[in-house]
């Protein structure tokens, strides 16, 4: 449409168990100029949320919903399938179940291409899944998405 | 004359780097880390592959151990070679990914002398993909230092 979205940094929170693929996304993702916060575990990225690991949100019971997004700023979330603990499906369904994260963008990465395992992901809200080893150009699909939720934003913003 | 010298290694380094592709001890995936690196991140290469093998060394050690037990964990061995395999493929370690695709399959069958073949595969291709990139670093740094004295 118009606007130079294109100048406006995303911050995108990545998570994987491997230190080799931590590295790997994270050179790809500021190859790509985002702004990137990497964790190890599903909780590590619970806890720079700002979530708990079970139901209940940790939030004062003051502070605005939409503010704490805002501060935290992070527009995507890259995970890997395959985690001890917290997998990458759990985490999905943890940030689809909280209302100020629901609306983040989450994108699932596996070494396994195994359908019933794609189409769950998918199906629970998953944005994209992508197989390993990541590429740029896995990357570079990962800006419209962002853009969507961007403009998705502004729009409820005008209410 | 340095001019001379650079030009030899380079081609060295890219004799190296085919043969390694053409010998499948490499795949693409390895051009994808060339890629990635650039002025701004000049030894990304060389701390990918650092990594790598502190990683593999680790668990080639663990897997030795699980599979001389008496009783072998074949979830733990699983659980080792998934993570071998991960790591293989995202630097392009073509041969030492599919040793261990072999690994799991002998360990799903729970086939232990399968298991004890494949092993020994996974170590070859580990020893091989290792010396190589290690000449290839060394060339690198060569190349590297030569250039910095023009």
């Amino acid at each position: 449409m118009e606007m130079a979205v294109d100048k406006t940094q995303f911050h995108v929170l990545a998570v994987d168990d491997s230190l080799i693929d931590r590295k790997l996304i994270e050179r790809l993702l500021k190859t790509s100029s985002f702004q990137v916060t990497v964790v190890d575990s599903g909780s590590k990225a619970l806890e720079f949320l700002g979530l708990n690991d079970d139901e209940h949100e940790q939030r004062d019971s003051n502070s605005d919903e939409d503010q704490d997004h805002q501060d935290l700023g992070v527009n995507l979330i890259i995970t890997d399938y395959c985690m001890p603990g917290m997998t990458g499906y759990d985490l999905l369904k943890r940030i689809k179940k909280s209302s100020c994260f629901r609306d983040i963008p989450v994108v699932i990465m596996s070494s396994e291409n195994i359908p019933s395992r794609i189409n769950r992901c998918l199906e629970d809200g998953a944005e994209e899944f992508l197989l390993k080893p990541v590429q740029l150009s896995d990357v570079n699909k990962l800006r419209p998405h962002l853009m969507k939720a961007r403009s998705n934003e502004r729009l409820f913003d005008q209410h | 004359m340095n001019h001379m010298a650079i030009a030899a290694l380079k081609t060295q380094r890219r004799n190296l780097v085919q043969s390694m592709f053409d010998e499948g001890v490499l795949d693409n995936q390895f051009n994808q880390l060339q890629d990635l690196q650039d002025s701004s991140n000049p030894n990304f290469v060389e701390e990918v592959i650092s990594l790598f093998c502190n990683d593999a060394e680790r668990i080639i050690t663990e897997l030795n151990r699980y599979l001389n037990d008496q009783n072998v964990d074949f979830s733990k061995l699983d659980s080792y070679v998934h993570q071998l395999k991960g790591s293989s493929s995202s630097i392009g370690a073509y041969r030492l990914k599919l040793a261990c695709v072999n690994l799991r399959q002998a360990s799903e069958e729970r086939n232990m002398e399968e298991c004890a073949g494949a092993f020994n595969s996974i170590r070859r291709e580990y020893y091989v993909v290792r010396s190589k990139l290690q000449v290839l670093i060394q060339l690198e740094r060569h190349i590297v230092n030569l250039e910095n004295q023009q």
